[in-house]
């Protein structure tokens, strides 16, 4: 087939994934996957792969999959943010060709958003969520591994883009026109629209699976106003997705559609219009920030009463502030667009209700503040991240209010004065509260601490790599310097402050690589938790030992107190009195292959449309079709945990009387 | 602690509620059709800002044409008062009643596939297709969305019935055809809308 083979390299190797760091990174990629099944292959491995993680059902474990992949997107993000700043830090030189520029700054926004963010998220959900309602799973266990795998082979399909075909170029947002077939030939959007449809599936399942556990599964006696507050953010988290993300799924479609088949959705003729594209983006946009912030309020929340020895000042007022967030949250969208002209009247008014949010805002603020007042506060690195959140967050909620000032945003829009505020608030905010969770939450789902020396350097490095970094973008943005520009003349001012920005940066860089050094170390190292509670804890998850068993809770507690694991050791009572006659069977969800081979058949969907290789395509359909019939027809998804095995495993923990 | 009034409760219940996980599944496919309602929400928002964007095309008095989108409204609204049946005779227990209204259930969402892909082919004769305009673009994938959620409940209910017949009616087979039942009214509202600010406005409007 001698025409065939050209065609194929040509389209899956085309130039732009022939430059030479590419090219390295390929051999690595190959090097690394032959090693790996050399090695699973050596151990006998690949039982245990596929029947303990791969098919799992478990929330806790399903959380851990999540943290890597959430970790492992977390480097690859932040390997494209150092070639961003490497390549600013230079302007003169070509370190990176524009449009490799411009495909770096797109993966590195829609990875740090979508397939880093998100699912570190969602490790937190699972992992502590059903164990601080006292449930002993979330409301559908095999969709929750289906999110999961969906999510997964989303990401895939989205990181595989650099290698094969080429990237997205169009940014994190993909605006049309600039991501119509006319302008953007090649898979790279393809990529882009197809990856973050599929994740985005996955993510609305989880909404409506974390949305339900909340609502309906928890412990008795555990009203709304008991519920912890990390649980009042999953659950209103939860809600925000479940309006979120259809309206993106629908602007995605609809420039698939425009790119796939031709159709005039958001193109420049025959009446298509890409204003509509934004204002569905945003609609979804905004709400998306909250999704991204508001669980780490809940950690920030759980964190700040366990270290400072105190209840969460204000709990009524928190609960009301997030709820009020969650619905100004949806009438804000059109400030990201000011500049697009819809008039005084309408901007002015989201211009207001986009401030109306610095409000609740604020309380919470202040509920921490007075939480920590004239409490014993240990300085942990997960409370070191919480103390360093207050003061970061409040300059990114500032200058958020600056942009909303209408005139002033005419000026700041897009300027790097933005990109400083949102990473203000994404570092600051959602990152800072992720590893706050990490530090916090490792113990119950590993069974030992991280090392406290090692966090904390880490913590500072990130502390300090941040304020050097985005400080001096505020300053570029107020000099005029515009964001996605890939190279400046240096007579602007503005080459010295860039290069303090990408030294931040590389500070940054070393503090993850601290950060990896301290998860590998404390693996190995760690000191133990056999307590089950080391931080000593509020809420029920710290109840448990740690890991936590399969089954969570041998017996379901009965919930009396907000803090209810506190106020149960105030009055002397421990979970550990557990009678052999308090045990029961316990029916637990059985482990299936669909969900992994659910998301294996989307990704063959999205690889084969990608390229439009319609057979391809058509395979996975069928295969999604088969998996869809098949668990339709599996009544045989459940399996009864017998008494005597719990009894047996809680013995050996030693919680078990007589 | 044993909690006797649960299981009271549970007799009291239509059968698809009496099981926790089943009634659960209830509440996720609730939540399910919030997602369902946005993703309608935006694509009628688009359309909404599209209708009059013709370009050189057909506008919408032009093309559409009353008698195939009546039957169809007939067909779809009789398929939702036949499924109702069926549950009705679900929550009596009549395992071959309930059968044959979602088998007839099937036949009019059949009934409707078939005049609506009709109705689209007679459009692309006209040179009508998602090509010519973002009027047609927008028409096209709303109601080219809902006559996919059809299809898709055609084929769902036929599972259904292979489940009834292997199972019966069960705590988990019951919970099914209730939530095919819901999803199929669901259908139905969205199509009457459809029916009056697609088609009813496109004519009159
Ligand atoms: C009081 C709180 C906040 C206010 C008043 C605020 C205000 C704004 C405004 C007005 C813009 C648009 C500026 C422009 O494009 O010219 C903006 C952009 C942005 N904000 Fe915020 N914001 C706040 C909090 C947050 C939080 C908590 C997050 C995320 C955790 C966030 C993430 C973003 C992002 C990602 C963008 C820019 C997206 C892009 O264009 O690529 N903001 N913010
Ligand atoms: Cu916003």
């Amino acid at each position: 087939m001698p025409s065939f083979v050209p065609y194929l390299v040509h389209t899956l190797f085309p130039p732009t994934v022939r430059l030479p760091d590419i090219l390295l990174i390929d051999f690595g990629l190959i090097c690394a996957g032959i090693g790996v099944i050399v090695l699973l292959t050596k151990t006998r491995r690949w039982g245990w792969l596929w029947n303990d993680w791969l098919t799992t059902v478990d929330h806790k474990k399903i959380a851990i999959l999540y943290l890597i992949a959430a970790l492992v997107m977390l480097m690859r993000g932040g390997i494209d943010a150092l070639m961003l700043r490497a390549q600013l830090a230079l302007p003169t030189t070509h370190f990176m060709p524009a449009s490799q520029y411009d495909e770096v700054f797109t993966t590195h926004g829609t990875i740090m958003v979508f397939f880093m963010g998100m699912p570190f998220i969602f490790a937190l959900f699972n992992a502590v969520v059903p164990l601080m309602i006292g449930a002993r799973d979330v409301a559908f266990p095999r969709l929750n591994a289906m999110s999961y795998w969906l999510f997964a082979f989303g990401a895939i399909l989205f990181n595989i883009s650099f290698v094969i075909g080429g990237s997205p170029n169009a940014g994190w947002t993909a605006y049309p026109p600039y991501t119509g077939l006319a302008f953007n030939p090649g898979p790279g959007e393809n990529y882009y629209f197809l990856a973050l449809i599929i994740a985005g599936m996955g993510t609305t399942m989880t909404g409506i699976n974390f949305l339900v556990t909340t609502l309906k599964m928890r412990a008795p006696g555990m009203s709304l106003m008991k519920m912890p507050m990390f649980v009042w953010s999953t659950m209103v988290t939860s809600a925000l997705i479940l309006f979120a993300f259809p309206p993106l799924t629908v602007a995605l479609a609809m420039s698939l559609f425009d790119r796939l088949f031709g159709s005039h959705f958001f193109t420049l003729a025959r009446g298509g219009m890409p204003m509509m594209y934004v204002n569905l983006f945003w609609l979804f946009g905004h709400p998306e920030v909250y999704i991204l912030i508001i669980p780490l309020f809940g950690v920030f929340s759980e964190v700040v009463a366990t270290f400072s020895k105190k209840m969460l000042f204000g709990y009524p007022v928190m609960v009301a502030s997030i709820v009020a967030i969650m619905f100004l949250a949806y009438g804000t969208w059109v400030h990201h667009f000011f500049t697009m002209g819809a008039g005084p009247a309408v901007n002015a008014f989201f211009g207001l209700s986009t401030m109306l949010i610095a409000i609740p805002t604020g309380v919470k603020i202040f509920n921490w503040i007075f939480t920590m007042w004239g409490g014993r506060i240990q300085t942990t690195t997960a409370m070191l991240y919480q103390m360093a959140f207050i003061p970061v967050f409040m300059v990114g909620g500032a200058t958020g209010i600056l942009l909303a000032v209408v005139p002033a945003d005419y000026q700041l829009h897009n300027s790097y004065f933005l990109v400083a505020h949102f990473h203000n608030v994404l570092i600051g905010g959602t990152l800072f509260g992720l590893l706050s969770g990490l530090y916090y939450w490792w113990p119950k789902m590993f069974g030992m601490k991280l090392n406290e020396t090692q966090g904390k350097w880490a913590f500072w490095l990130f502390l300090i790599g941040f304020w050097v970094t985005f400080l001096p973008q505020y300053l570029l943005g107020l000099k005029g310097m515009t964001r996605r520009m890939y190279t400046y003349p240096l007579g602007f001012g503005w080459h010295d402050l860039n290069v303090i920005s990408t030294f931040g940066a590389f500070i940054m860089g070393a503090a993850f690589v601290v950060l990896v050094y301290n998860i590998v170390w404390s693996l190995l190292y760690g000191e133990r938790d056999l307590t089950g509670d080391p931080w000593d804890g509020r809420t029920l998850e710290w109840s448990l030992p740690s890991p936590v068993p399969e089954y969570n809770f041998p017996r379901i507690p009965v919930v009396h107190d907000r803090d209810a694991w506190w106020a149960m050791k105030q009055k002397g009572q421990s979970l550990a009195d557990l009678r052999p006659e308090d045990v029961h069977d316990v029916e637990m969800p059985k482990n299936s292959p669909i969900p992994f081979l659910l998301g294996a058949s989307f990704f063959v969907l999205g690889f084969g449309m990608t390229f439009a290789w319609w057979p391809i395509a058509i395979i996975g359909f069928v295969g999604i079709i088969l998996c869809l019939l098949f668990s339709g027809f599996d009544y045989n998804d459940h399996h009864h945990l017998k008494a005597d095995a719990i009894r047996q495993t809680e013995a050996t923990l030693g919680r078990l009387q007589g | 602690m044993s909690l006797p009034s649960v299981d009271e409760h549970a007799q009291k219940l239509p059968l698809e509620f009496a099981d926790e996980h089943e009634s659960l599944k209830i509440t996720g496919f609730w939540m399910f059709l919030v997602t369902d309602v946005l993703i309608f929400a935006s694509l009628f928002s688009t359309y909404a800002v599209f209708h009059n964007s013709v370009a050189a095309g057909p506008t919408a008095d032009q093309l559409f044409k009353m008698g195939p989108v009546l039957l169809e409204t007939l067909l779809l609204l009789t398929s939702s008062f036949t499924i109702g049946l069926g549950i009705y005779a679900m929550r009596k227990g009549q395992v071959r009643a309930l059968m044959a209204w979602t088998f007839l259930t099937i036949l009019l969402g059949a009934g409707f596939v078939t005049t609506e892909i009709h109705d689209f082919v007679s459009f692309a004769a006209l040179h009508a297709t998602w090509h010519t305009s973002a009027f047609l673009s927008a028409f096209d994938i709303l109601v080219g969305t809902h006559g996919a959620h059809v299809t898709f409940g055609i084929f769902w209910a036929v599972t259904l019935l292979f489940q009834l017949k292997k199972h019966g009616i069960t705590e988990r087979t019951a919970r099914k055809i209730y939530t095919f039942s819901l999803y199929w009214h669901f259908l139905d509202i969205v199509w009457v809308f459809i029916f009056t600010f697609v088609y009813l406005n496109g004519k009159l409007g």
